[in-house]
C-alpha cells in the first residue's frame, strides 16, 4: 500500500543504502519466488536487522510461509534445538555457521547478500498465486523462566495491532525512526510494520551501540526511536560523558521492554526536555503494544508534586482502546483497583497462541503470566512476572519489593531476589547482589537487618550471594532462571 | 468477496482496502466500485463528491462495513448508498 501511495519515497536507510517503498515492494516479490520455489515451511532469519528483514519479512507473507526470525547470540546448542523445530526452513544469514550446525536438515540456506540480491534480481516475473496461510510469524519467546515457546501470531492479529494504533501513510515526508531493536524481537517487527503503513521512513541501526545511535539521529534526523532502558542508559551516560549530537529532531522516543528505572526516566526528561516519551508495555504473545504512557503524562508526572501523579511515571500506562484489560486472582476472580494480581488481556491483536496449544481461556482471555495492578485511573503498574513469585510458607512475595529495598543502601549497585529450596517453608528468599566499585562488600547481617526493618521477617533471604555482574539478555531482561541456579550451587 | 480486497473507483481516482465486508456492496461517487479500473471514467453523483483522503477509514457501523481509503480521490464512499462516515479515531503516539 505504501508503496502504491508514492514509490519513489524512501522508505529504509541502512549502513549508507537507501531503498524507496517500491524498490522494498519488487525485493518482497522476488523473495517471495525465491521463497515458494524452495518448498520450506518457514522463512528465519539469522542476522542482525538488515534490508534483508523487511524483505524477508513481507517475502514470507506473499510466498504464504511463517516468518521466524532467530536469535543468533543464541548458543550453538540452543540455536540447533531451534533449527530443528522449523525444518525445512529458508533461512537467512551464517552460511558457515548453520550449515555447520544442521548440514542434513533439508534447510535452503542463504547469506544475506545472496538473498538480498536474488530478491532483487527476481522482482518481475510470473504472478505469484494469493495466499491461504493465515500465519504470519512465529517468534519463539525468550525463556526468562522456562524454554523458549513458539509464539504464534496471525495475519488477524497483526493487522488488527496496525490498524487499531497507526493511521496509514500518517507520516510528513521528513519523518524517520530510528529502529535498533534486534530483529527476531516483537517490538523489531513492529517497528517495521508500524512505521512502513504510517510510510515514516526506517533508519536501520544493526547492532546497538549508544555513540552510532546518536550519530544516526544527527545525521538523518531522526523524529522518531524506541529503545530498551538499558540502551537509554547507556545513550545518557554518554552524553554524560561529554559526547556531543544535535538530536533536536527527535520529536518522540518510546521505550519498553523492560523495567524503567524512575531517576533514569527523570534524567531522560530533563535531557531531552522537547521530545515525547511513550512508555509501552507489550508481549510477543499480544502483537507487541497493550498499554502505552504517551508524552503528556510523562510530563505531568514528572512535574508533579503529588506522589500519586507523580508515581505513574513507574506506571506503563492505560491499556489501548483496543483491548480489554483485567487483574484477577489465583482462583480468576476479577481485582479491584489496588491489588495485586495477575493480567489478562483480549482483543483481536492478542493472539496467546503457541505451536503446540493455545493459551487462551474460554472467553478468549489471556493469562499474561505478568503480575501487576491498577490504579484508581485505569493506569497499570507491573509487579514481575507472576512465575518469580516467591512462596514461602504459603505466603506469596514478590521479588520486586525486596530488591527496591536492597537497592536503597548505598554500596549495592543491583541486587535480584529469587526463591530457593528451602526444607522447613518449601520456599525460601535468596538473593544476588552486585557491589558498587570503590565500596566494600556490606556484611550479610547488615543486608538482613536493613529488610527486616523495611519488610516482614519473611522476606530476609535466607541465602545471600555477591556477584560481579547478573545475568542479563540482551534487551536488558533479567534472567531469574539464571539467578536462580547460581543461589542452588 | 474478503477483507483485504482492494477496491477502485470508477468515477475518481479513490481506491480502498476492504477491513470489514459488510454486505459487500460499495460505491465511490455514488457508482459501484470494481476490482479493475474501466477504461472510461464516469462522473460522480453530486450526493456523494465529497472527497476521500488518503488514510482515513470510512465505516457503516449498522452494516459493519469499513473501508480504508489508500488513495484519495473527489467521490465519497457508500454501501448500498448508505453513506460512510469517517471513523473518529484519536490518534494514539507512536510506541514503536
Amino acid at each position: 500500500m505504501a508503496a502504491d501511495a508514492d514509490p519513489d519515497r524512501i522508505g529504509l536507510v541502512c549502513e549508507g543504502g537507501r531503498w524507496s517503498y517500491g524498490a522494498l515492494l519488487a525485493a518482497a516479490h522476488g523473495a517471495a519466488r525465491a521463497i515458494a520455489e524452495s518448498g520450506c515451511l518457514h522463512v528465519a532469519l539469522l542476522e542482525e536487522s538488515s534490508e534483508a528483514a523487511p524483505i524477508a519479512l513481507f517475502g514470507a507473507a506473499i510466498a504464504g510461509v511463517p516468518y521466524v526470525p532467530l536469535n543468533y547470540r543464541l548458543a550453538d546448542a540452543d540455536l540447533t534445538a531451534l533449527l530443528g523445530r522449523i525444518a525445512p526452513a529458508f533461512i537467512i544469514g551464517d552460511t558457515t555457521r548453520i550449515m555447520r550446525l544442521t548440514p542434513d536438515r533439508g534447510h535452503a540456506v542463504r547469506s544475506r547478500l545472496a538473498f538480498v540480491a536474488e530478491a532483487e534480481a527476481r522482482s518481475t516475473g510470473g504472478d505469484l498465486p494469493e495466499s491461504e496461510e493465515s500465519v504470519a510469524l512465529q517468534l519463539f519467546t525468550s525463556g526468562t523462566t522456562a524454554a523458549p515457546k513458539a509464539a504464534v501470531l496471525r495475519h488477524a492479529n497483526l493487522l488488527s495491532y496496525i490498524l487499531g494504533t497507526v493511521e496509514f501513510a500518517a507520516a510528513a515526508p521528513e519523518e524517520a525512526a530510528l529502529v535498533c531493536v534486534p530483529p527476531y524481537h516483537i517490538a523489531g517487527i513492529a517497528a517495521l510494520l508500524s512505521s512502513i503503513y504510517a510510510m515514516r521512513r526506517i533508519l536501520l541501526l544493526p547492532g546497538f551501540d549508544a555513540d552510532a545511535w546518536l550519530a544516526l539521529v544527527e545525521a538523518e534526523r531522526a523524529t522518531n526511536a524506541f529503545v530498551v532502558p538499558t540502551m537509554l542508559s547507556r545513550i545518557i551516560t554518554r552524553i554524560d560523558e561529554g559526547v556531543t549530537a544535535d538530536v533536536s529532531s527527535l520529536q518522540a522516543i518510546a521505550y519498553g521492554g523492560g523495567r524503567m528505572p524512575m531517576e533514569l526516566i527523570d534524567r531522560a526528561l530533563h535531557l531531552f526536555p522537547d521530545t515525547g516519551f511513550t512508555n509501552a508495555y507489550g508481549l510477543t504473545e499480544t502483537s507487541s503494544t497493550i498499554a502505552l504512557l504517551g508524552p503528556d503524562e510523562h510530563r505531568e508526572a514528572h512535574r508533579s508534586g503529588d506522589q500519586v501523579v507523580r508515581g505513574r511515571l513507574a506506571s506503563v500506562g492505560r491499556p489501548l482502546p483496543t483491548v480489554e484489560l483485567e487483574i484477577r486472582d489465583d482462583e480468576g476472580r476479577c481485582l479491584p483497583p489496588g491489588e495485586r494480581g495477575e493480567i489478562y488481556v483480549r482483543g483481536e491483536q492478542v493472539s496467546g497462541e503457541y505451536r503446540e496449544r493455545s493459551a487462551l481461556d474460554r472467553e478468549g482471555w489471556f493469562p499474561t503470566r505478568d503480575a501487576g495492578w491498577l490504579d484508581e485511573e485505569g493506569f497499570l503498574f507491573l509487579a514481575g512476572r507472576a512465575d518469580d513469585v516467591i512462596v514461602r510458607g504459603g505466603e506469596n512475595i514478590s521479588p520486586g519489593e525486596i530488591e527496591d529495598v536492597l537497592m536503597t543502601h548505598p554500596a549495592i549497585a543491583d541486587a535480584a531476589a529469587v526463591a530457593v529450596p528451602s526444607m522447613e517453608w518449601g520456599e525460601a528468599v535468596g538473593v544476588a547482589v552486585v557491589v558498587r566499585p570503590g565500596h566494600a562488600v556490606p556484611a550479610e547481617s547488615e543486608l538482613r537487618d536493613l529488610i527486616k526493618g523495611r519488610l516482614r521477617s519473611s522476606r530476609v533471604p535466607e541465602r545471600i550471594a555477591v556477584m560481579d555482574t547478573l545475568p542479563y539478555n540482551e534487551m536488558g531482561k533479567l534472567l531469574r532462571r539464571e539467578v536462580k541456579k547460581l543461589l542452588q550451587t | 468477496m474478503k477483507p483485504g480486497t482492494r477496491l477502485k473507483s470508477t468515477v475518481c481516482e479513490t481506491e480502498v482496502m476492504v477491513i470489514r465486508v459488510g454486505n459487500g456492496a460499495f460505491e465511490c461517487g455514488g457508482a459501484p466500485m470494481v476490482d479493475e479500473r474501466l477504461a472510461e471514467r464516469g462522473a460522480p453523483n453530486p450526493a456523494f463528491s465529497e472527497g476521500t483522503k488518503i488514510g482515513k477509514r470510512y465505516v457503516d457501523v449498522e452494516g459493519g462495513a469499513e473501508l480504508l481509503c489508500v488513495k484519495a480521490g473527489q467521490g465519497s464512499l457508500s454501501s448500498g448508498l448508505v453513506a460512510l462516515h469517517v471513523k473518529d479515531a484519536k490518534p494514539l503516539p507512536s510506541s514503536d
